[in-house]
């Protein structure tokens, strides 16, 4: 056990650990905008629409996440329109490539997650809305929306952990996040067991205070149906 | 088109053999992760609480820490594992693991933490009569376990077991970085060569979408055949 190699090694792994939050909390947000959008397809009762939203969905949980980001960042620069549209500013950067896998690929999950959790509102609550007179626009702003975050707290934390173990794909594209320095500490000193220890420790705090800031929120707005 | 033909032109043998490889690995890692929770499982319904602690950090480490990490630990960490115990037994020389048991064990231990998951939950919601009633009817214990306990387990596990598969088919994808040719793998080497990379990587996708739609479409009917009856 090389405990120096341990302790010089921790703060550049914790350098790297807030490229990994940034990669993380810009997805997560973008995702949830797409899983919205998409779950909101998926209610559609036009059948077109609803299959589109479903394909999606579909594609992007039936393959790795690595296939999703290799598409982006390889594949897309082939394609000799784009790089001469203002995209390609954003499609050259690894860091905004990764971002935007991430984002697609947590979005499908999430609209998986809206959906489910819009459906199993109780109808008696909308019928009660309705028939209070209030209009469509608000039932679903300010009473579907609401009870679907509560509902769905739960599958959206496991959603945040799996996101937070997804970013480390982001080394694959020569992004330097945590698990890109864990494996340039590693490949250059080949201490792996180490290197391991404390990288894996700075996953586990993180995963450990998701998972308890979510169970502080299912207790705060959990309520009784 | 011509990129997929088969023999020396196209790089479709190549593609399908990778394919292959996905599969042996994706079923190896499945086999080994049963193997792990079989001796998880055990540890995490346990009362002593040491054994429990065991079973408990096993899941929530591998759980909370990337699957790419894992990967790493094993593939520069593997060998040099094998060759402390190896110079323990007096044998010195470099031993050199092949990339398919590394990346096979490395996946078999991130799939063996769900599926112990999955067995832990099953065992926990079958019925606590079944378990009396088995006991006082005197039963051995190999008719108690795999004729009683383990056909109830199995049928609460299946559909959740099936996403296990899922999850550890698209975990394969991870042990492309070990030179292991696998779909992922080949559709680099291919892309490399190419200079086609939006096309094999595309076709990477729709090869790893037909994996897990046929793969569904079996596991459902294993689903309907041990829900019989209920």
């Amino acid at each position: 056990m090389d405990i120096e190699l341990m302790i010089s090694s921790f703060p550049k792994l914790l350098n790297a650990t807030l490229i990994t939050l940034k990669l993380l909390s810009v997805s997560l947000i973008l995702g949830l905008f797409i899983g919205l959008g998409f779950a909101i397809l998926r209610m559609n009762n036009n059948k077109l629409i609803n299959k589109f939203a479903y394909g999606y969905s579909y594609i992007f949980r039936g393959t790795p996440l690595l296939v999703q980001i290799f598409i982006i960042y390889f594949g897309l620069g082939q394609i000799e329109y784009l790089r001469t549209t203002f995209l390609w500013v954003v499609l050259k950067e690894p860091y905004w490539c990764a971002i935007i896998a991430f984002s697609l690929n947590t979005g499908a999950y999430t609209s998986e997650i809206l959906r489910s959790a819009f459906q199993t509102i109780k109808p008696g609550y909308l019928e009660a809305g309705r028939s209070l007179g209030i209009p469509s626009k608000i039932i679903f702003t300010k009473i579907q929306i609401p009870i679907a975050i509560k509902q769905s707290l739960p599958a959206y934390g496991n959603e945040i952990i799996l996101m937070l173990k997804g970013t480390s794909l982001a080394s694959t594209v020569t992004l330097m996040d945590l698990t890109g320095v864990a494996k340039y500490i590693i490949s250059t000193t080949f201490k792996p067991v180490e290197v391991f220890i404390v990288a894996g420790g700075i996953y586990l705090f993180m995963t450990f205070i998701i998972h308890n800031v979510i169970k502080y929120l299912e207790k705060k707005y959990g309520f009784q149906t | 088109m011509e990129l997929l033909y088969f023999g020396d032109k196209g790089w479709g043998d190549e593609l399908f053999f990778a394919t292959l490889m996905t599969i042996a690995v994706s079923i190896t890692a499945m086999i080994i992760g049963f193997i792990f929770a079989a001796l998880f499982t055990p540890l995490k319904l346990s009362n002593n609480k040491f054994l429990n602690s065991i079973g408990n950090a096993y899941t929530t480490v591998i759980r909370g820490v990337p699957e790419l990490l894992v990967i790493y630990l094993f593939f520069f960490g593997g060998s040099g594992a094998i060759m402390f115990v190896a110079s323990i037994f007096g044998y010195n020389d470099y031993i050199e693991i092949n990339a398919f048991l590394t990346g096979s064990f490395s996946i078999g231990i991130i799939s063996g933490a769900y599926s112990t998951e999955v067995f832990r939950g099953a065992l926990q919601s079958i019925d606590k009569g079944q378990f009396e009633a088995a006991k006082v009817l005197g039963f051995n214990k190999y008719i108690y376990f795999f004729k009683i306990i383990l056909p109830q387990m199995l049928r609460l596990a299946i559909p959740n077991l099936s996403n296990v598969w899922q999850i550890t088919l698209k975990d394969t994808s991870l042990i492309s970085v070990t030179g292991l040719v696998e779909i992922m793998r080949q559709s680099y080497i291919a892309a490399g060569s190419t200079r086609d990379p939006l096309f094999f990587y595309s076709f990477a996708a729709v090869l790893y979408l037909m994996l897990t739609f046929l793969s569904m479409q079996l596991l459902n009917r294993l689903e309907t055949k041990y829900s019989k009856g209920y």
